[in-house]
Formats: C-alpha cells, sequence, structure tokens
C-alpha cells in the first residue's frame, strides 16, 4: 500500500466501508431527524427527544474517544488532561450561549446570573467579544489548541514520555479544575454555566433546535472519522505509528519526532475542544467537575474497551460504555463503579486490543481455519489494525 | 434620699462587727440595687480583695443570694448564713426573694470572680484566673491584680500577671506608672497588646493624638515594635510548622509510593485507596475499643497503627498477585488497571460504610497542643504526626538497607536478570515488597485519619499530590522523595499566607509540571545509562 499512488477515497475505505458509512449517515441525517420529528410520538417508531439527546451526548463522547485514539492508540501517548480540552471547548462556546440568555436571567439583567450575584459591574477580560458566535466558535478551536501546543511543545520537546507525561497532564486538568472552581476565575464557579436560552436567536430547548445540533453533531463525528482515517492512513500517520513503537529508532532515521506529535496533540486536543462544544449545546450545562481527572481516565477506557489503534473501536468503545453508563447509573447506581472498575481492570489484562482485536481474532480464527493457528495478523498491543470498517 | 440612705448605710458598716470586714455598703447594693449600681457594687468589693467577697458573688452567681426583710443570706444546702455578719441564720426564714441577675451582671459576676482566683491557695485556680484575665482585665480589678502580684510566687504567673498590670495601668494613673507599663508592654508577644499599644499611637481626623504626652508616644511605638517583630516571628514559626506538618503528611502518602512506583516501576493509582484502606482500619480499631473495652481507649492507636499496616499490605499483596503482575513491564496498562482497582475499592467502601465520612476521634492524648507563645499553638496531633513520619522513614531506610529483604528488592529493581540467576525469588520479592509499599499507605491512613476526615474519598484527595512528590523527587530516590514532600509542604504553606489554599495548590502544580518539563528526572536523577535503560 503506497498511499501517495492511491486517490484519497479508496485509501480512506474500500467500498464495504463506505458502504457502512453511507448507511450511518443516512440514519444520522435521516431517519433520525424523521423518527423524532414527523413519526408521532404514540408510534412505535418515534424516537423520544430523551434518545435523541442521549445518542447526541453519546456522539460527542465518541469524536472524544477519537481524538484520544489518535494520540494513544497511534502514537501512544496517552493523556490523562483530554477532559481539560473537552470542557474548555465547552466552557468557550458556553460562554456564548451564556450571553444569548440576554435579560432573561433571574435578575433580568443584560448579563449572566452568576456575575449578578457576585456583584460585577462589567464582563471581565476573558469574556471580551463572547457574544459573537464566530468569536466563540475561534476560541472552541484556539483555546484547547493553543493550551495544547504550548504544553505538547515544551513537554515532547523535553522528552517527557510514558507515564510521566500521562501524569502531568493529569496534574494539569487537576489545576485548572481547581482554577475553575474558583468565583473569581469569572466562569461561575462550582455551578458552571447553565439555564441556556437560545443559539443564534433560536429558542435552543425546541425539538427543531436540538435536531439541527444534533445533526451538526453527526456530521461532525463523521467528519473527525474520516479525517483521524486520513492522517492515519497518510504517510505522517505511520511515521506516527513508528514513533509509538520505537521513537529512538525513528529519531535516528532523522525525522523531528517533536513535531509530528506536537501537532497530533495539538489536533486531538482541538477535537475534543470541537466535542466540548457541541456538548454543552446539547446537554445545556458545563461545570468544572467536567476536568476532573477521573473523567479523563474514563475517556482511555472508551478506546480501550473498542480496541485502540483502530478508529471504529474507539467510537464503538465510547457508545457501548457510555451507553451502560446511562443505562446502570439509572438501574443499579451503587454498582456502576464497581462495573466500570472490572471493566478496566478486565480489559487490561484479557482484551489489550479491545473489542474490536477480539473480533477480528474471531472473525480470522473461523474464516480460515487452516492460516488460523499461524495468523500472523492477529493483532498485538502494540500494532494498530491496518483495515477497520 | 440616697445620699441619706448612704449614710446610714456607712454608718451601719462602722458599726459591724470589724471581723467581718466587708463593705456592707456594697453588698446591700449588690443584692437590692440596679445594674448600675451592682457593677459598682462589685468593683467596690474587688478592691477590697478580701476572702470572703468571692463567696458571696459566687453564691449571688449560682442563684444562691436571697432577701428576706433587711437580711441577705446565702442559702445553701438548707442552710441560710448571713452575708453581712457571717453568722448561720437558724431557722430559715419563710419570705424570702431570690436576688435576680441580669446578663450585664452575669458577666461582671463571672470577670470578678476570676479575679478574685487570683489570691486562691489553689495554683491551678490562679492559673485560670490568669489565663481569664489575660485579655478580659478591666479597670477596677487593678487594686486586687496589684495584691495578687505581691503575693504570687511562681515565676511564670507572676509575669502574667505584671503583663495585666500594665495593661491596665496603660491607660490610668500617673504618668511614670503609665511609662513603666508601656515599657512592660514592649515584652509582650500577644496580638491584643498590639492592638492595645496601636489605639494608644490612634490620630483622629482632625490630627489629634489619642495619647497627647510624646514622650509616651515614642516609648508607645518602641514597645510597638518589639511586639510586631515578635509577633512576625511568631508568624513564622506557625507557617515553618505547618509548613512542616504538611511536608510530613505528603511523605507518608508518598512513601509508599516510593517504593512501589519509585522502586518497582509500578504505576499504581491505587495507592490513595491503600491510604483510604489504612484509615478506615484505623476507624474499625476505634470503634472495637469503644465497644469492648472503653476504658482502654487512649491505646487504640497503639493497636491500630500495626492492623492499618497489615490490612493495607494484604490488599497490596493480593492486588499484585492478581492483577499488577501481570502487567509489569506495561506502565500504561497498569495505570488503568489499577484505576480500575481504585474504583472499585472506593466502592466497596461506600457499600461496607455508607457514602458519608465516618468518626475517627483523637485519643485524649493527642488533643490539645503545646503553646510556646501566646498565639501559636502547636496541636500534639501535628506534632505526632511529624515524628511518626521520621519514624516510618528511618524504618524504611533500616528495612532496605540493613535487611535482606531490603537488599533483594534492590537487587530486583536493579537488575532482574542478574538477580534471578543468584537465586533471588524474584516474583516472590515483588509481591513482599508490593505489599511493604502498600503497608506504608495503610500507615499514612492511619495518620490521616488522625488530623482529617475519613471518607470514601480519602485516597483520591491524594493521589496527584503524591506522585507528584515522587516525581518531582525523583523516582528512585527515597532522599529526593524526603526533600520534595517537606519542600512542597512548606512552599505550599507560603504562598497560602498570601494567595489563599486554590491558587497556592494552583501554583504549586504549574510550578511542579514546568519543572517536570525542565528536568525530567526529577530534582536527583540517577545519572549513567541506568537512567535510559
Amino acid at each position: 500500500m503506497s498511499p501517495a499512488y492511491t486517490p484519497l477515497l479508496q485509501r480512506l475505505y474500500t467500498g464495504r466501508g463506505w458502504t457502512v458509512i453511507a448507511i450511518c449517515a443516512l440514519v444520522l441525517f435521516v431517519a433520525v431527524p424523521c423518527a423524532n420529528l414527523l413519526v408521532p410520538p404514540s408510534s412505535p417508531f418515534h424516537l423520544s427527544a430523551y434518545w435523541v439527546s442521549l445518542i447526541g451526548k453519546i456522539m460527542c463522547y465518541a469524536i472524544v474517544a477519537l481524538a484520544m485514539d489518535l494520540i494513544w492508540g497511534y502514537a501512544g501517548i496517552l493523556s490523562l488532561g483530554h477532559g481539560l480540552f473537552f470542557a474548555l471547548g465547552g466552557y468557550s462556546f458556553g460562554m456564548y450561549l451564556m450571553r444569548q440568555i440576554g435579560a432573561d436571567g433571574q435578575y433580568r439583567v443584560n448579563m449572566p446570573d452568576f456575575m449578578v450575584f457576585l456583584d460585577w459591574k462589567e464582563f471581565p477580560w476573558q469574556w471580551w467579544n463572547t457574544d459573537s458566535f464566530l468569536w466563540a466558535c475561534f476560541l472552541v478551536v484556539a483555546v484547547p489548541g493553543l493550551l495544547a501546543y504550548v504544553f505538547g511543545y515544551f513537554a515532547f520537546r523535553s522528552r517527557v514520555k510514558g507515564v510521566y507525561f500521562s501524569i502531568i497532564t493529569q496534574a494539569l486538568t487537576y489545576a485548572a479544575m481547581l482554577l475553575f472552581f474558583r468565583n473569581d476565575t469569572g466562569f461561575g464557579g462550582n455551578n458552571g454555566f447553565t439555564d441556556f436560552k437560545r443559539i443564534l436567536g433560536y429558542s435552543i430547548t425546541t425539538p427543531e433546535t436540538r435536531m439541527v445540533l444534533f445533526v451538526v453533531t453527526g456530521a461532525a463525528l463523521i467528519g473527525a472519522l474520516l479525517l483521524a482515517r486520513g492522517i492515519v492512513t497518510s504517510r505522517y500517520g505511520r511515521v506516527l505509528t513508528a514513533i509509538r513503537d520505537a521513537e529512538t529508532r525513528v529519531m535516528f532515521c532523522g525525522y523531528n519526532t517533536v513535531n509530528y506529535k506536537v501537532f497530533i496533540w495539538t489536533l486531538s486536543a482541538v477535537m475534543c475542544g470541537v466535542a466540548g462544544a457541541l456538548y454543552v449545546s446539547q446537554v445545556g450545562i458545563i461545570n468544572p467537575s467536567e476536568m476532573s481527572p477521573a473523567n479523563s481516565i474514563e475517556i482511555a477506557i472508551w478506546v480501550a474497551v473498542g480496541g485502540r489503534g483502530t478508529l471504529t473501536g474507539a467510537i464503538l468503545g465510547a457508545g457501548l460504555v457510555n451507553g451502560a453508563k446511562s443505562f446502570f447509573t439509572v438501574a443499579a447506581p451503587e454498582y456502576w463503579l464497581f462495573m466500570l472498575g472490572l471493566l478496566f481492570i478486565l480489559v487490561t489484562l484479557f482484551m489489550p486490543d479491545g473489542l474490536v482485536g477480539l473480533a477480528k481474532r474471531l472473525h480470522a480464527k473461523f474464516t480460515r481455519p487452516r492460516a488460523g493457528a499461524a495468523s500472523t495478523d492477529a493483532p498485538t498491543a502494540a500494532r494498530p489494525a491496518q483495515q477497520d470498517a | 434620699m440616697r445620699a441619706l440612705i448612704s449614710s446610714l448605710l456607712l454608718w451601719l458598716a462602722i458599726a459591724a462587727s470589724s471581723a467581718w470586714a466587708l463593705d456592707q455598703d456594697a453588698v446591700r447594693k449588690l443584692a437590692t440595687g440596679d445594674s448600675d449600681e451592682r457593677t459598682a457594687a462589685i468593683a467596690a468589693l474587688l478592691a477590697e480583695g478580701d476572702t470572703r467577697t468571692s463567696g458571696i458573688l459566687q453564691a449571688m452567681h449560682d442563684a444562691e443570694l436571697f432577701i428576706a426583710g433587711d437580711r441577705i443570706l446565702i442559702v445553701r444546702n438548707d442552710i441560710g448564713i448571713d452575708a453581712l455578719t457571717g453568722a448561720t441564720v437558724s431557722p430559715l426564714p419563710e419570705a424570702r426573694d431570690e436576688v435576680a441577675i441580669n446578663n450585664r451582671v452575669r458577666r461582671e459576676l463571672t470577670a470578678a470572680l476570676a479575679a478574685l482566683n487570683l489570691l486562691s491557695a489553689d495554683p491551678k485556680e490562679r492559673r485560670s484566673a490568669v489565663a481569664t484575665l489575660t485579655d478580659g482585665a478591666e479597670a477596677t480589678m487593678l487594686p486586687l491584680v496589684r495584691k495578687a502580684i505581691e503575693t504570687e510566687t511562681i515565676p511564670d504567673l507572676k509575669a502574667a500577671l505584671e503583663m495585666v498590670r500594665a495593661k491596665l495601668e496603660i491607660s490610668s494613673g500617673e504618668r511614670a506608672v503609665r511609662l513603666a507599663a508601656i515599657n512592660k508592654l514592649g515584652d509582650s508577644d500577644s496580638p491584643t497588646t498590639k492592638t492595645l499599644l496601636l489605639t494608644l499611637l490612634a490620630k483622629s481626623p482632625e490630627g489629634q493624638y489619642a495619647e497627647p504626652d510624646a514622650g509616651l508616644r515614642a516609648a508607645a511605638e518602641q514597645s510597638l515594635r518589639k511586639v510586631e517583630g515578635r509577633l512576625a516571628w511568631a508568624g513564622r514559626i506557625g507557617l515553618a510548622f505547618s509548613g512542616l506538618s504538611l511536608g510530613s503528611v505528603l511523605l507518608l502518602a508518598a512513601l509508599g509510593l516510593a517504593i512501589t512506583y519509585g522502586l518497582m516501576g509500578v504505576i499504581n493509582m491505587a495507592h490513595g485507596e491503600l491510604i483510604m484502606i489504612g484509615a478506615y482500619a484505623t476507624y474499625v480499631v476505634q470503634t472495637l475499643f469503644q465497644s469492648y473495652a472503653p476504658d482502654a481507649f487512649g491505646w487504640y492507636l497503639p493497636v491500630a497503627i500495626p492492623v492499618a499496616f497489615a490490612v493495607a499490605a494484604l490488599v497490596g499483596m493480593l492486588l499484585e498477585r492478581t492483577v499488577i503482575r501481570f502487567l509489569y513491564g506495561r506502565p500504561l496498562e497498569t495505570l488503568l488497571a489499577t484505576w480500575g482497582i481504585s474504583l472499585m475499592l472506593i466502592q466497596a467502601m461506600r457499600t461496607i460504610f455508607g457514602a458519608q465520612n465516618v468518626q475517627v476521634e483523637n485519643p485524649s492524648w493527642l488533643s490539645g497542643g503545646v503553646e510556646i507563645m501566646s498565639n501559636v499553638v502547636l496541636p500534639w496531633n501535628r506534632i505526632a504526626i511529624i515524628c511518626f513520619a521520621a519514624m516510618v522513614l528511618i524504618g524504611i531506610w533500616l528495612l532496605l538497607s540493613r535487611s535482606r529483604l531490603g537488599l533483594f528488592v534492590r537487587g530486583v529493581t536493579q537488575n532482574r536478570a542478574m538477580a534471578s540467576c543468584m537465586g533471588v525469588p524474584t516474583a516472590r520479592v515483588d509481591t513482599w515488597a508490593f505489599g511493604l509499599g502498600s503497608g506504608i499507605a495503610g500507615l499514612a491512613g492511619c495518620a490521616l485519619s488522625q488530623i482529617g476526615n475519613v471518607g470514601p474519598d480519602l485516597g483520591q484527595a491524594y493521589i496527584v499530590d503524591s506522585f507528584m512528590v515522587v516525581v518531582l523527587g525523583g523516582v528512585g530516590q527515597l532522599a529526593g522523595t524526603v526533600y520534595a514532600a517537606l519542600g512542597l509542604g512548606v512552599v505550599n504553606k507560603i504562598l497560602e499566607s498570601w494567595s489563599g489554599a486554590v491558587l497556592a495548590k494552583i501554583a504549586v502544580l504549574a510550578f511542579i509540571i514546568v519543572f517536570i518539563q525542565r528536568r525530567p528526572q526529577g530534582m536527583f536523577a540517577l545519572k549513567g545509562r541506568a537512567v535510559e535503560a
């Protein structure tokens, strides 16, 4: 496979892969909106608002999982701070949503309630121009991106890697959480942002607006998947994988590994920021607990469950773990932490390649019984699958 | 009219027997007057300083003072004593009214009783009286205080009393006395003295000094400077102590990690939960003592220490055998798996003990503290933790450098293959070493239970901190861990004193993040090829 001579579409996915993506797109862009908006609630085919918002939320998580998979599955860098970038994107967009409330807050003043409550007379500098939608979109990309770039540049340049890197990203998100818990930081302290009313002038609570947000999120997810796929199948992606497997050797081959790592790290953070912005507008709340170290580690387990080093695995893992979470935190809240903990242990011990790896191994065993014993492409923890559809 | 009555009473007072030398006028006013008169009467009785005064005041305070006709009686256990003559009154008059007092008078009475205790024969009572008066003396007590100084024999009590006298004399009396008092106050180390001196130096908006005498002002200024200097020192000592205390807590939390992560290279995210298990073990021991041996409650801590160690060590060894062993050499996977373990342990504790914090009481010998200056009190439990951390540190050092297990652990971490060739059972050494690290986490939990809340989330608060300490100190370096823990503790407290707790914490984290980027190997890096291996 030589990427330079393959047309882009073929390089990304085979025909079967494109078919699957088209079906997914059809479901997200046509079937779900119809089932939610056009089918009457009495019909068994009706999709309730609860499900729309749940699927929307999980799609945001799936984007985060993709971002995590790029940096962890393909570049071998485990970040325990991706929750921070997610939250930063959320806060950036949340500022815009807070400004859109206008004078409809509890105090009937053209200012967020918490600022009135703290007796602030004017907006602090962080809020400059945040009533502009475009500026908010810029911030969603720029804030996580800039932080990731600066942090990543210095960390990778000093060759901080492995567990060290994981631990300082954890310290970073922990420090940020403490910072955002303060009222004086200017982002609503404990309570964060909530009670949004409008987006671009439209009421944010109507089913139509929510469906638009849902479709945008779906498009973002598919876009993120194709982008990630484009990266990992490119020449750049192969160098990245090489860095993961033997960084010193890649360096000795003449590659400047720092640039490769900083780029993927920053891109990953930006993807998280976008996901955070979409998440906030659909879920309607953002607060500093999103930055807690526990949340960030959970992202890693989504990827691990699905299978790291495979993009579909990341999406699958995010969907399964979060689906299970929303089910069990309602049905048996006291057992959810047991299950999550057990999931962490069992997946790392027995399924190093996640569900996708497991499926591949089974597939190889049953379809090619003659070659099964010598199956060379049974993936190992260190090797990503070349094809995933 | 009032003049007539008072002259009459004066005559009565003179007529009364001299053996019972109480100011009868004052006693009458005490019983029958209004609040102002009563206050004045208390002051008059105090000035007299008679030992029997306290009997009357105490009776009044305890609602045992009665008026029967023109007689004032102290009735205790159905035996009446005439307050004026001291004679026993028998039988008790049926018609008698209790002397009712309001809050203001009650307050005056309490202070006066304390002042009278200055003359008590019991040194303990005198000491508590001095303590009460140190910040609450009133001008009316001055004669009494002077009298007490003359008779006082215990040196430190006498010094304290002289300070009380100086505080009173500063605003009354002739210039020489006041000057002496002001100079005397320069030896004080209490914040109230500072406020007192400041009021003397205060300037009204019109530019008028509260104290017109420039000489006194100069003396006050000098004394103030001395007091402030001493207060600043007290503040510094307090800061250093709280920094040391925080540092020793961090050290205890991080020492176990210095073994499991520093020496063995296992990223144990459940380390905080092992600390929590130690704290809960202490709680269980405490509860058992409460229900089965309440008399020996003070001894529960010495029992809890080995129990906490053993429980945490067992849990740690179990984890090593069942999970961690299969992940050696895969640090990121270890991180995730141990995080899973920590979630399960937290939930297990919630299920067993409930989500609320549990109550762990200090044994009586750990409550209270030692007062080194009037505003610096070092709590015993903090002092104990500092000593405990030092002992644990010495213990670990001895174990690692002097014992056979320590030798094996060092051998296995330095060169596993070679150690194995020499016949060291490496797998078993791993288990023991991990158990040791976990046990020390349990000890940390036992110590933390004495100074903070014990709840299922206890460990979460320490996990980031303890990793920071180990990483900052340099992996594999016991000494580095010690310097990092104490340094972080002191720096944190210093920052806290001028930027608040949260910002200090953020600043410290930011510092560590930057520091790691500059020196990824920590403060005390191992030199040579071993680093990259």
